[in-house]
């Protein structure tokens, strides 16, 4: 099936109405020698059977609504209200592209417009763009935008600890060809202080994760004075956040952010096995024309009723080619959309109600966890959804335990990232967490069974022997 | 027409969604740390669906009618793809999750990356870009890290044809290169003068879109494969016109070293508004350790089977992450646009080799038979056979005062969405056309029809275009107004 709804006969007339025999003819530019190669693909199948077979490709996995979970580490479980996939299924909006023509694309416009207008409520800042691909290459691009609003004199990047690893990996993709020093990452996550010293008249700007890569929530009096550090150099400040977060807490503008980005995910998106999400970007106004991608501005039509285009456009790379602020052009539009729905749903109230419910079940989970014989927290900073449980043993035999013996997904192993953080675990409950599943993470991990279960596997092991 | 704004239709207390009670005991909340206002709008979840239902309804879309937009493949975009990427066994899958959990999402980005191996000649495929220029970066970035692999650290630039979509030059920079423009001749292809001009020893490589987006198949492709790799550079293939040339002719076998896909595009993924599309990387031997990372790679397992008492050998294979040896590192957070794969998978399953082929072959038909129809009415810089799309120029030797941009604006009184305009940048006045493959031979003459009417009225009435449209949702927008005075948001 390919879709196509040329009839034998539709071929023939417009084949004579080419003034071509057949349709080799139009692929006489293509090298004869090379023309029609065999592609070696399976055979094709049917609606019904590719149904089939997708559905047993996704029964392989072990799905996440029938087995409790607790990683978090930038991708998150959250609540979807059904509206979110019930608007972004609307073919209109998921069928249509860049919205180049604004007089027939007034929806897709307008609700990018909301949703401009929605991360710059969450955030405090601004502006906003349209979407970067994720929260990683969202960093990354501030990180461009930074080094080009000094006009490219400065070449230092403050980069902190606390950012999530994968996002400071992206951030050294992006930069491998600009020549910038990088620094900050080999210092303790959790003393975001220590950066203050390392920010001088070279540095474009200081980056830093809120709630941090270990789930703690860094004192905001602290990143003012962080921020005042920076922008008496004459560098700029940059937040990584959770969107979900700054529905109960102070939003980056408090603390002094000159440019707020972050992985949307958590507004309305699936986990999706990590994408597509959505990187979300927003900054103070005297640096919008240095920011990259679609934005989309108020304006007028021809009888002067209010209309939504494109706008800024003299900034990317259809317009100024190299000297573009990124190459950016496809975005993550829809799951921009999808945030929008999810952030007018959830609205005022709903948003604080989420991070509450993350919050109080996350800190129940710490609580009884942190009293069982050999666990203890990381640390006792404040912290949101996630936090660092140290582990009587090695991370990834606790998760295999989990896993085989009560059905659970654990936690995320530090110690990968982290050489102070072996034996690590980084624990995520959200709103989808019931208290029985906590209870449950709790009963696996006590000495009884934990122990028990080391018991078994040793005379297992016997048995084999 | 005006639908309010979200922020119009709040009311204080109103909200869309019912949460559950908090079920265990709860922990003071940091005082110092609390934000004090929220300014998120209060809706009532029937006002929220009215909203979006009526903001949807003035969209133009594929699903609403032909969308020829050049360069773009605005292609139909199969149900099927919708319903299974919807699969709860793919959707509620974490990331982070052991591999052994999530052996069928492993599985199948395996086996797409096979697919795209097949389809393209290249040796190895990375899934993690997440859109064309993403892929671009990623391209260059590999070309960057071979030649400094070698200790070649005096190729400094990277040359970029005129004809060039704007992310390649703009890709190039981000990658630290500086960008060398080379000019096409007068069939439409490179200047193999020019080119062979700027070969020397400080050229990167050269960023060809082929066929190019003058919708023509350059006639020299081999020979500027063998000018730039004679020189020592690489050439890297912006797969955006691949929708032409599947089953035609592999890019591998033309000399191609590493191409980025657009699976929004040639695979019929939908373009959600402006994305999420994804932008896989396939690259040759030579640059294949570089290629960006994780990969799923498989290895053979022998199990025991459960129904017999002896060992039997079974072909089981472990899907697991890898890091390409050389790798130019992580292009995003985790894998790739997982969702988008699903469907382009899907996409491949259902059309297998002739499919693949046939969707080629009818989108350059259909592309022939509209410029057969066309010709003649606007003027045609590059007069030759076209591929997957062609360029007009809308500068009519009738009508001096009409522009490319009213006949765009006229067309939507046709009901049709406009071809891309303005673009390529080398033919004044341009009108790229892309009718796709899944557009009937009805559909493309109502097309010609409208733009053969538009070319009259332009002589006759050109305040009819001037003033265009006139049937669409709202009238011409002021764009200078937006870009002068810049309203970003509704709160400041």
């Amino acid at each position: 099936m390919s879709y196509i709804p040329n009839t034998d006969a539709d071929r023939a007339a417009m084949l004579q109405a080419i003034g071509v025999k057949n349709i080799d003819e139009l692929f006489r530019d293509v090298p004869e020698a090379l023309r029609y190669p065999e592609l070696k693909l399976p055979p094709p199948v049917s609606e019904m059977e590719v149904l089939r077979e997708l559905r047993e490709i996704s029964e392989y996995n072990v799905d996440l609504e029938h087995a409790p979970c607790f990683l978090g580490a930038g991708a998150y479980r959250h609540f979807v209200p059904s509206v979110v996939g019930h608007v972004i299924g609307r073919s209109e909006f998921y069928t249509a592209y860049t919205p180049y023509q604004p007089e027939i694309s007034q929806g897709t416009l307008q609700s990018i417009f909301e949703y401009q207008s929605m991360i710059c409520a969450l955030t405090g800042m601004d502006v906003a763009n349209a979407s970067h691909y994720d929260g990683a290459t969202a960093l990354a691009e501030a990180v461009l935008m930074a080094v080009s609003v000094s006009r490219g004199k400065r070449r230092k990047v403050v980069l902190s600890a606390g950012v999530h690893p994968e996002y400071r990996a992206v951030v050294h993709t992006y930069t491998q060809g600009m020549a910038l020093t990088i620094v900050g990452e080999g210092a303790d996550p959790l003393a975001t202080e220590v950066l203050a010293d390392m920010i001088d008249a070279d540095t474009a700007c200081v980056i830093v994760q809120n709630p941090n890569f270990l789930g703690y929530l860094e004192d905001p009096a602290a990143l003012r004075a962080l921020a005042d550090v920076a922008h008496s150099k004459g560098a700029l400040f940059v937040v990584s956040t959770d969107p979900i977060s700054l529905g109960l807490f102070s939003s980056p503008a408090d603390y002094g952010a000159d440019i707020v980005c972050g992985e949307g995910q958590a507004l309305g998106g699936g986990l999706n096995f990590g994408g597509p999400y959505l990187g979300f970007f927003a900054c103070k106004q005297q640096y919008v024309h240095k920011m990259a991608g679609r934005i989309v501005g108020q304006t007028v039509d021809r009888h002067g009723q209010r209309g939504f285009v494109l706008t800024l456009s003299a900034r990317e790379q259809h317009i100024r080619r190299e000297k573009a602020t990124s190459n950016i052009c496809s975005n993550e539009a829809l799951m921009a959309l999808a945030a929008a729905v999810y952030l007018a749903a959830m609205g005022k109230t709903g948003l604080r109600k989420v991070a509450e419910l993350c919050y109080h079940k996350a800190h129940y989970a710490a609580q009884r966890l942190s009293a069982l014989p050999g666990y203890q927290l990381l640390s006792q900073k404040p912290f949101f959804k996630e936090f660092a449980l140290r582990c009587p043993r090695p991370v990834d035999e606790i998760n295999e335990y989990l896993l085989d013996e009560w059905g659970i997904i654990g936690g995320y192993d530090l110690g990968k990232d982290y050489a102070g953080l072996a034996n690590t675990m980084l624990i995520c409950v959200t709103e989808m967490n019931t208290k029985e599943e906590i209870d449950l993470l709790v009963e696996a991990l006590a000495p009884d069974y934990f122990s028990r279960a080391d018991e078994e596997g040793a005379s297992d092991m016997e048995e084999a022997a | 027409m005006r639908e309010p704004l979200i922020y119009e239709i709040s009311s204080p207390g109103r909200v869309g969604v019912n949460l559950p009670e908090c079920d265990v005991p709860v922990t003071p909340l940091p005082k110092e740390y609390l934000r004090e206002d929220l300014p998120l709008p209060e809706v009532s979840e029937v006002d929220l669906v009215r909203h979006y239902v009526r903001l949807s309804q003035l969209n133009y879309a594929v699903d609403t009618g032909f969308y020829p937009l050049g360069s773009c493949t605005m292609k139909y975009n199969p149900k099927v793809n919708e319903e299974v990427a919807k699969l709860p066994g793919f959707v509620h899958t974490h990331p982070y999750q052991p591999p052994d959990t999530v052996q069928g999402n492993l599985f199948l980005m395996y086996q797409l990356q096979e697919f795209l191996k097949e389809i393209s000649g290249f040796a190895s495929v990375s899934l993690q870009p997440a859109a064309g220029a993403h892929g671009e970066l990623t391209g260059v970035l590999m070309i960057r890290a071979y030649h400094e692999s070698r200790g070649d650290h005096k190729r400094t630039r990277m040359l970029i044809p005129d004809s060039a979509h704007g992310t390649n030059p703009a890709s190039t920079t981000m990658a630290g290169y500086e960008t060398v423009k080379i000019p096409s001749d007068a069939r439409g292809n490179v200047d193999l003068e020019e080119l062979r001009a700027h070969c020397d020893d400080t050229v990167a490589g050269l960023m060809l879109t082929n066929p190019n987006t003058l919708g023509l198949f350059d006639e020299h492709v081999q020979e500027i494969a063998r000018l730039i790799h004679e020189c020592g550079g690489l050439l890297y293939g912006d797969g955006a016109n691949l929708n032409a040339i599947m089953g035609i002719v592999k890019p591998a076998a033309l000399g191609f070293d590493v191409m980025h896909f657009n699976l929004h595009k040639t695979f019929s993924t939908p373009h959600g508004g402006g994305g999420p599309g994804a932008g896989p990387v396939g690259a040759n031997e030579v640059l294949a350790p570089f290629l960006p990372g994780p990969i799923v790679v498989k290895e053979r397992v022998e199990e025991e089977s459960d129904s017999d008492e002896e060992w039997e050998e079974e072909e089981m294979y472990y899907y697991h992450w890898q890091m390409p040896p050389s790798s130019i590192g992580r292009l995003k957070a985790f894998y790739g646009n997982f969702g988008v794969c699903i469907k382009a998978y899907t996409y491949i399953r259902m059309l297998g080799a002739a499919g693949l082929r046939e969707a080629s072959e009818n989108a350059v038909l259909n592309a022939n038979y509209l410029l057969s129809r066309l010709k003649g009415v606007y003027p045609l810089p590059y007069d030759r056979t076209c591929m997957h799309e062609f360029v007009l120029s809308g500068r009519l030797p009738d009508a001096p005062d009409v522009h490319t941009i009213d006949i765009a604006k006229r067309l939507m009184d046709f009901g049709f969405h406009p071809p891309t305009i303005y673009f390529p940048l080398i033919v004044p006045e341009a009108l790229m056309i892309e009718p796709t493959e899944t557009e009937s031979k009805e559909t493309l003459d109502a097309f010609a029809d409208a733009l053969i009417q538009i070319a009259q009225e332009a002589k006759t009435n050109p305040e009819l275009l001037h003033s265009a449209p006139h049937l669409a949702p709202v009238a011409r927008l002021d764009e200078v107004l937006a870009a002068r005075q810049p309203v970003l948001q509704c709160l400041k």
